[in-house]
């Protein structure tokens, strides 16, 4: 049991996220009113993805500079349990959506293309549709070295554009959604302060739980892969 | 400098050597205006714009694929001894972005002729706009095809690779083009700044990231 204080810290700050998330004062607002709860879970799940995409893209970064394979299993299951928190954020978005954006005299499949066309759900768009091609271009490819290097070059340079598009596109589009010229997880003027004590705890609860699946997942993979590694250090140690 | 123009003159001369390229990339512009000419008559602005950068989005992946894949493996190793991936790859983004704007200028000339729009579209200003697309796109598209050469079934590849990133060079673009057209817009030169911003990054993160992808 290494390391268990931050497990213990993520399970604290997620009972945080959820009694308190239910239980504290809510600023009153018309069409939002008892809404604005989801805050907690909805940007959790967009917090939670942007880390685990940077620990997948740092883990591609090491990847290059030692080109041990240890790094690239990391850097593919960070990317797909992004991705799995992408997914979930755009489900709890849609829920919140519904009972805000929705036009209620309209059925939800006309009202759906006015919806979409909205810069913060075309930004998570790039960002699944990077890493759903990251996963395609790692399948593409069939000898091991090869491809760990070639899918980690993809992700620096797609993490890359990635952000421009995070910048660049609610600046351009106009928004139902809130935060619209800044970061819209961290504004501080749309949110009550004792909303912000739950707040961030949830994020950081969030994005451990992320991190805690996937190193799940990475332990998993390291010891299906174990004669891979083992192979790939032999060799390694022979060429040395 | 001198390996860069070494291996830029190398592509200028396989080009002209072997012009079905050149001539296959005209053709896929003419065909695609021809089907645009017969499908619609005479769009809005809006979208007239809208199909001039679809086209040149597709053309541009066609054109500049090309690029890496002509070269077979045998030949990758021949360059490996001869140059550094540094100027291997300035080398090919300068060529791509030469052909792109080649292409550029002859496609809109066709696209303006053939496809007229109810108010008229100011040429000269229209024209910058989409040289400073195709060059941009052709930067991006021109790393995609190096990363999508080691790839299997390299074309559909480059093309799930590429969509995704381009998105904000094209939003961009999209909003200057706009601003042209639209007389009650003006083009912010901002805009055309972040642009060459993106573009610089793309070149400084095709020069770090190509070494590594270039050995085998």
């Amino acid at each position: 049991m290494r390391k268990t204080w931050w497990k213990v810290l993520c399970v604290v700050l997620l009972l945080i996220a959820i009694i308190g998330g239910m239980l504290v004062k809510i600023p009153n607002l018309p069409v939002l009113g008892e809404t604005s709860r989801n805050l907690f879970y909805h940007v959790g799940m967009w917090a939670a993805m942007m880390v685990l995409f940077a620990c997948s893209v740092v883990h591609s970064i090491k990847y290059l500079r030692t080109y041990d394979l240890k790094y690239d299993i990391y850097a593919k299951n960070y990317a797909t349990t992004g991705i799995l928190f992408g997914l979930l954020g755009y489900f709890t978005g849609v829920i919140w959506m519904s009972y805000t954006w929705a036009d209620p005299n309209n059925p939800s499949f006309q009202s759906f293309a006015a919806v979409v066309r909205e810069p913060k759900i075309i930004g998570t768009v790039v960002a699944l549709l990077i890493y759903f091609a990251y996963l395609i271009l790692r399948d593409s490819v069939q000898d091991f070295d090869k491809k760990a290097r070639v899918s980690a070059v993809y992700n620096i340079f797609a993490f890359a554009m990635l952000f421009p598009t995070i910048w660049i596109v609610p600046r351009l589009l106009p928004s139902l959604h809130p935060g619209q010229d800044g970061n819209p997880a961290l504004n501080f003027k749309d949110v009550s302060s004792p909303m912000r004590m739950i707040q961030y705890p949830a994020f950081i609860g969030w994005a451990l739980l992320g991190v805690w699946i996937a190193s799940l997942k990475i332990r998993i993979n390291l010891i299906k892969n174990k004669d891979l590694l083992s192979d790939h250090k032999l060799q390694k140690n022979h060429e040395n | 400098m001198k390996p860069i123009f070494s291996l830029l003159k190398k592509d200028f001369v396989l080009e002209i050597r072997q012009q079905y390229n050149l001539y296959g990339i005209i053709l896929y512009i003419a065909a695609t205006l021809f089907v645009l000419f017969l499908a619609v008559e005479e769009p809005e602005t809006n979208v007239w714009s809208g199909l001039f950068w679809v086209m040149q989005l597709f053309f541009c992946i066609n054109a500049v694929a090309k690029s890496f894949l002509q070269e077979n493996k045998g030949r990758q190793l021949y360059y490996y001894t001869i140059a550094s991936p540094v100027h291997f790859v300035i080398a090919k983004l300068i060529y791509n972005s030469i052909l792109m704007l080649l292409m550029t200028f002859i496609s809109l000339v066709l696209f303006y002729a053939l496809i007229s729009t109810p108010e008229k579209i100011d040429f000269a200003s229209y024209l910058g706009i989409a040289l400073l697309g195709g060059f941009s796109l052709s930067l991006v598209f021109t790393f995609l095809a190096a990363i999508a050469s080691k790839a299997q079934q390299n074309a559909a590849i480059m093309a799930i690779l590429g969509f995704p990133i381009v998105v904000p060079l094209l939003l961009l673009l999209m909003k200057l083009s706009q601003a042209v057209i639209n007389p009650q817009l003006t083009v912010l030169s901002a805009d055309i700044f972040l642009l060459l911003a993106l573009d610089l990054l793309i070149v400084l993160l095709a020069i770090i990231l190509f070494p590594f992808l270039w050995k085998d």
